[in-house]
């Protein structure tokens, strides 16, 4: 119905109600109806769209949520127990949470990774406010890497020493990810400069480096990092097997990064750059003050968009032996008693990666309101 | 530029945080140092390494590398696990991150001989066999002619059947299916009357997947060889020689009847000549080793002999449930034959 027939109908109304002035809309464009025919029925192929999905959500949701909650097992109990129900055995995850959550790191000590966890999000909350983006953030990130580490590695203040073969779960996901960004970033910002610097020797040595990486899977950066490296090193040097991990993730994703940013640094009009040069500030000061903060709050969403995927990547690691999250999760299924309970293992990991992932992307999409006000469409 | 000033920055690190050997140490000496045994374990293989939900290693791997760690050091929980993918194992052993790897590996020429390495005594005698349901009434493969069997393509499991039907004249249909849990659904309902994978892995299947594990059966025979056993690196024959008696004292031990239980009566009150040598009551054979004259009761009382290792992890009361088969003693027909400790 268009607004004129509309406003037809409603003057229709009007001269043969009456008695009351006001005069209601019809009941078919308000309320729950009009809702539903504005946004599930408004033409025959909407219509038909609506009914299709309804049918298919009928017939797979209530399997679902038999499975995930009704038929379920959610006592501790023995695998045998879990074998002879229908729906998903939580009792695997109550037995395994912790395998899971901290790989082979000692039970008995396993309160140091969960307050390294929890001081980690405290502060990565904390910081997510603009409030506290100040000098002293910084310092406190520092501080903060310092006290986990020690937490983590121990060996003082009466700490037993865990090394780094025995760390797992999510503080090693966490701690790929987020040493992947905190230097791959800066390290990125650098490259997409350096693409596009006027130096000659800078702009090919970031081209080739960054056409390098981005032109072999992380797969195959890693598998250097962990089984060719050790080969070149003299004998009786050996890198810890985390540290070339993590090396090669943070090499991957700088490069990564600094296409990113350098999508942000083409999309600043050349006025910008030339206006900059006219009030006399040099290469570095331009670059600080006027270009680098337009280019990173264009790039927010790509950027997000890359530290997502990342974070997600690290559970690669896989293949070089070490337990982060995923690695963890599988090692669990490897208990001859608890075996086959593939769909709560995994099911139990896509949970966290989603509440990690999710909060990134909502974050990032407050930030590029608040970021964007004075040039929002 | 960024990559090498970095990795040169982390082979500082690395280099000053710890790791440097000297070539001049032996083997038994740096381990003594440390006071840890570095082994190389696989990322989870059940029964063999895998780890339990305190995050504790466990399986018949870790087993032997606990009895090694408690030779030298007379401490079986004196191990530091280095968990290792399949394209890693051999890098871990060679560049010296860990000083023994027992994960599952088959001992070859090539591995022998190209990749330096010395593998130490079968653990575990492995190979391609067959599951049958027990209602076929069969009790040896020569009685499977034209059976059908499911198995999975691509590997050198099909090639392996081929081989061992036509060798033995008989006929087969062959079920190929490319995903693992449409094999397992397709033997469990009958499409194939046998199931073909290496023994353990047949063990395992039987016991996760089937509804009534007593309902199937793993005939006695395997075609392939598959003998898996801990590994060294070539260079320091003294730590080989250690790591080869360790195990030879493990089978030795299930030979004379010693268990982690009775083996302190045993050595006080033995008076077995071959019993006292191995567990020290007569000196010597720790000296030769260089080790202490508990060598071998460490092993034995902290991990026990062999026989206990393999029903203690993938043994018949385990969710595993392998039959000793070609694992068991020599005097009982199976294949482990320790060389005398004496």
């Amino acid at each position: 119905m268009t607004d004129q027939t509309l406003h037809r109908t409603v003057q229709h109304a009007a001269r043969t109600g009456g008695d009351s002035p006001v005069v209601q809309p019809p009941s078919t464009k308000t309320g729950v109806i009009g809702w539903l025919r504005a946004n599930l029925f408004s033409t025959w192929y909407n219509s038909l769209a609506t009914l299709i999905l309804l049918y298919i959500l009928a017939k797979l949701v209530p399997g679902i949520i038999d499975w995930l909650f009704i038929s379920a097992v959610w006592s501790h109990t023995e695998p045998e127990v879990c074998r002879a129900a229908d729906g998903a055995c939580w009792a695997f995850i109550h037995e395994k949470y912790r395998l899971i959550l901290f790989g082979t790191y000692p039970f008995d000590e396993q309160w140091r990774p969960t307050l390294a966890v929890l001081l980690y999000l405290v502060l990565l909350l904390a910081s997510c406010n603009r409030a506290f983006w100040k000098p002293w953030l910084g310092v406190a990130w520092v501080v903060l890497l310092a006290v986990i580490g020690t937490l983590m590695y121990g060996g003082i203040f009466g700490l037993t020493q865990v090394p780094t073969t025995r760390w797992g779960g999510l503080p090693l996901t966490l701690m790929l990810a987020s040493f992947a960004l905190a230097i791959g970033f800066p390290l990125g910002i650098l490259m997409a400069l350096g693409r596009r610097s006027d130096l000659p020797i800078v702009r090919m040595l970031s081209v080739a480096y960054i056409e390098l990486i981005r032109g072999v899977p992380l797969i195959t950066v890693l598998f250097m990092a962990s089984v060719m490296l050790p080969l070149f090193l003299p004998q009786g040097v050996s890198i810890n097997n985390l540290l070339r991990a993590q090396i090669g993730i943070i090499l991957f994703a700088s490069a990564y990064l600094a296409e990113v940013v350098r999508g942000g640094l083409q999309a600043i009009p050349k006025g910008q750059y030339e206006a900059a040069d006219s009030i006399g500030l040099g290469y570095w000061q331009k670059t600080r003050l006027i270009i680098l903060p337009q280019a990173l709050r264009i790039s927010i969403p790509p950027l997000v968009n890359t530290f997502i995927g990342l974070f997600k990547d690290t559970s690669l690691v896989i293949i070089v032996g070490l337990f982060d999250l995923v690695g963890a999760a599988k090692a669990a299924l490897t208990d001859p008693s608890w075996r086959g309970f593939y769909r709560e293992s995994y099911f139990f990991i896509a949970m966290i990666y989603f509440v990690f992932c999710f909060s990134m992307s909502k974050y990032s999409q407050h930030l590029e309101k608040k970021l964007n006000v004075g040039t929002r469409r | 530029m960024k990559l090498k000033s970095i990795l040169a920055a982390g082979a500082v690190v690395a280099v000053a945080g710890a790791a440097l050997p000297a070539a001049a140490q032996s083997m038994v000496e740096t381990i003594t140092d440390r006071g840890e045994l570095n082994c190389g374990v696989s990322t989870g293989l059940a029964g063999f390494s895998n780890p339990d939900s305190e995050g504790n290693w466990t399986g018949l791997d870790v087993d032997v590398c606990k009895a090694i760690a408690a030779a030298i050091l007379g401490d079986a929980d004196a191990v530091s696990y280095t968990p290792a993918t399949a394209q890693q194992r051999f890098t871990i052993l060679q560049s010296g991150e860990v000083d023994l790897l027992s994960r599952n590996t088959t001992w070859t020429l090539t591995r022998d001989t190209s990749l330096g390495l010395h593998f130490a005594p079968i653990t575990f005698y492995d190979g391609q066999g067959f599951m049958v349901p027990r209602e076929l009434g069969v009790t040896s493969a020569l009685e499977l002619d034209g059976a059908a069997v499911c198995v999975q393509p691509g590997t050198t499991t099909e090639l392996n059947l081929a081989d061992y039907f036509r060798a033995n004249g008989m006929e087969f249909e062959p079920v190929v299916i490319e995903q693992l849990d449409e094999v397992n659904a397709a033997y469990f309902s009958g499409r194939c009357d046998v199931y073909t994978t290496d023994a353990s892995g047949l063990a395992s299947i039987r016991s996760t997947v089937a509804e009534n594990p007593e309902d199937h059966m793993i005939l006695p025979e395997l075609i392939s060889k598959e003998p898996l056993g801990p590994a060294v690196r070539q260079g320091d024959d003294e730590f080989f020689n250690i790591v080869k008696w360790v195990v030879y004292a493990l089978i030795e031990a299930e030979e004379y009847g010693i268990t982690s239980e009775n083996v302190d009566d045993m050595r006080e009150n033995s008076d077995n000549p071959g019993v006292q040598r191995l567990l020290g009551a007569s000196a010597g054979m720790g000296e030769n080793l260089g080790l202490s004259e508990d060598w071998a009761y460490n092993a034995i009382k902290q991990v026990g002999n062999y026989g206990e290792i393999f029903e203690r992890n993938v043994g018949v009361d385990t969710p595993l449930g392998l039959e000793r088969g070609y694992n068991d003693l020599w005097t009982r027909g199976g294949l482990m034959y320790a060389m005398p400790v004496r």
